[in-house]
């Protein structure tokens, strides 16, 4: 069971109800729940659009879209339904803020599903979880099911002749189908495999209806923001970057966990103050500030903050905002290599340029992790991820070349040392594991 | 009551599936929950499985097989009763996930995706399962397990052995 933590820097606005039992219906509802819903019924669609476009908040999945623009842009009239989609298919390597909502605050995605429904039209909405989070399901389940009885959910939420449904959905294994496309493409029964676009999905979605797709992070930040108001929730944040986030700090710190920050607050604190430091007293090698598919920072730059914008000057992405940190002992051939065994293993294959340039690097990777390296492997592997960046359907080409590069080319002299036979780091992989599972 | 006569599964999960198809705008939506929860029960996605899916969606066994191999989860041959599935993505390795992995490996006598002699326990590496920063971790069948040492492993195989393990479904 995940452990709470926490730390006087933090700012509680998603993570305010978590460890208070708000899982049970009767606790959500004592700390200001469902109230959120019944301001959005009263004030109807534009009033919610614009306090989500007044608070300035960005998908929380990684790509750090405005959400009340996402909102905006589904058409009103449509013939066909419209649907909500949540996306916790929560499976980027080194993620795991989604799982400490499921678990403790349920209810707000409940909440901010119904609410996403209001300011689209939608009359339905579906909470997609990944197939290992089964007993968060359960909990979403009863959630769901608690709404109803109440008559939170179905005909006539709160008396204001609108419907709503909610279906919760299992997912069954499959990095891709983290990706907006492939996830639509799941819950319709298929093959994980991403649309082309566009069209978009606001326009042409979820069984050709207009849809809204979020992060589940960004749902559970809905309740909130329209119960403190846009501009409220802006103000914690940095500019263009409102509110805050759930940062998981894992890897080799002293106090790993999921932490609630403003946007914008400084990396290298939430490493070394909120995080504790480095474990054992060792020194900083590296960091890859946004989950597996951001590029890596050295400890020298690591003095920035932690928003959309300033992490892309500074080279990298917030993503989603699972900061992975890498002591001294770390050999950086070893990462990379199992950085891109992940991603080769996850590529759906459906386009050529993912599949055979996942397979391509980790295969010289791979060489060169066991000593037979030549001298022009680096080069080599840069540019096949060159040529992987924006030519595939959807981003997991992307999600594997960024990472790539960001070694490779930070860390172009421990490779070409490693080829040389003198190897940094201490070795954990052995020759045998590595050609087990991926 | 089943709407499919001869149905494979228990009474429970049948009148489950009956209710499950009716919830979407189109059956088929049903399809990758079905059959992880086919395979909760069945311990695998047998012919049989697809067989009975199949009719219940009015898909063609194609379609489900197709789909079925996309799914990490899913799998067409049975895996212990107790499958062990161990993390070594990135935040788990930095934390010693390939020390658990080992250490299950000899405990248990088996490599990945094998099933113990007796049928007890099957193992599997995994990629990411969303608990970094309780690294190591795995998961038993459904339920996770955090913080590992190897110590922490052993209670935990002892326990499921035993038969007295938490088993969520
Ligand atoms: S890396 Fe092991 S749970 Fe995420």
């Amino acid at each position: 069971m995940p452990t709470l933590v926490s730390h006087p820097d933090e700012v509680k606005v998603i993570s305010r109800r978590f460890g208070q039992g708000a899982a049970d219906i009767d606790r959500y509802l004592e700390l200001d729940g469902y109230k959120a819903v019944q301001k959005a019924i009263a004030e109807g669609p534009d009033w919610i659009i614009n306090v989500m476009k007044a608070s300035g908040l960005r998908g929380r999945g990684g790509a750090g879209f405005p959400t009340g623009l996402k909102w905006s842009f589904v058409p009103k009239q449509s013939e066909k339904p419209k649907y909500v989609l949540v996306n916790g298919d929560e499976s980027e390597p080194g993620t795991c803020k989604d799982h400490v909502i499921f678990l403790h605050d349920p209810h707000a995605i409940v909440e901010g599903t119904m609410i996403a429904g209001l300011a689209i039209g939608a009359k339905m909405g579906f909470i997609y979880l990944r197939g290992e989070y089964r007993y968060l399901l359960k909990i979403v389940e009863k959630a769901v099911a608690d709404a109803y009885a109440k008559g939170f959910l179905g005909k006539n939420i709160f008396g204001s002749g609108i419907d709503f449904d909610i279906v919760t959905q299992s997912g069954a294994g499959a990095y891709e189908v983290g990706e907006e496309s492939a996830l639509m493409e799941s819950l319709e029964g298929k093959r994980g495999v991403p649309r082309i676009k566009p069209p978009f999905p606001a326009v042409v979605g979820l069984y050709g209806g207009p849809t809204v797709i979020n992060n589940a992070e960004t749902i559970a930040s809905v309740p909130h923001i329209l119960l403190m108001g846009g501009e409220e929730y802006a103000k914690i944040g940095s500019e263009r970057n409102g509110g805050t986030r759930l940062f998981g700090i894992s890897g080799h710190v002293e106090r790993p966990g999921v932490y609630e920050l403003p946007m914008g607050y400084n990396l290298k604190k939430a490493i070394y103050d909120v995080a504790g430091g480095i474990k054992d007293g060792k020194k900083l090698k590296a960091v890859v500030p946004g989950g597996s598919s951001c590029p890596v920072l050295l400890p020298e730059e690591i003095d920035v903050g932690l928003d959309f914008d300033q992490m892309g000057k500074a080279g990298t992405m917030l993503g989603s905002g699972g900061i992975v940190v890498l002591d001294e002992t770390v050999s950086i051939v070893e990462f990379a290599l199992r950085t891109i065994s992940f991603y080769q293993h996850e590529s759906c294959g459906w386009c050529i340029p993912c599949r055979e340039g996942t397979d391509w690097i980790k295969k010289t990777m791979t060489r060169i992790y066991n000593g037979g390296g030549n001298k022009k492997d680096a080069a080599n592997i840069q540019y096949l991820a060159e040529n992987m960046m924006g030519r595939t359907f959807c981003p997991l080409g992307d999600a594997a070349a960024m990472p790539t590069l960001g070694f490779i080319k930070k860390f172009r002299k421990e490779f070409e040392e490693y080829i040389e036979g003198n190897k940094a780091g201490t070795p954990i992989i052995t020759v045998q594991q590595l050609v087990g599972a991926h | 009551m089943s709407t499919i006569t001869n149905s494979i599964f228990t009474p429970e999960t049948a009148a489950r599936f009956d209710h499950l198809v009716t919830l979407y705008p189109v059956k088929r939506s049903a399809l990758v929950p079905m059959l992880l929860y086919a395979q909760d029960e069945v311990g695998y996605v047998s012919d049989a499985v697809v067989a009975e899916i199949a009719q219940r969606l009015d898909l063609l066994e194609l379609d489900v097989r197709n789909v079925l191999s996309y799914y990490s989860m899913l799998r067409t041959k049975p895996a212990g009763r107790y499958n062990v599935q161990v993390c070594t993505n990135i935040s788990c390795m930095l934390r010693g996930g390939y020390e658990i992995l080992d250490h299950c490996k000899h405990k248990l006598g088996i490599g990945h995706k094998e099933v113990t002699a007796d049928g007890v326990f099957s193992l599997e590496e995994v990629e990411c399962i969303g608990a970094c920063c309780w690294a190591p971790a795995m998961q038993v069948n459904y339920d996770f397990h955090d913080n590992l040492t190897t110590v922490k492993v052993d209670e935990i195989i002892e326990t499921y052995r035993a038969g007295k393990g938490k088993d969520v479904k």
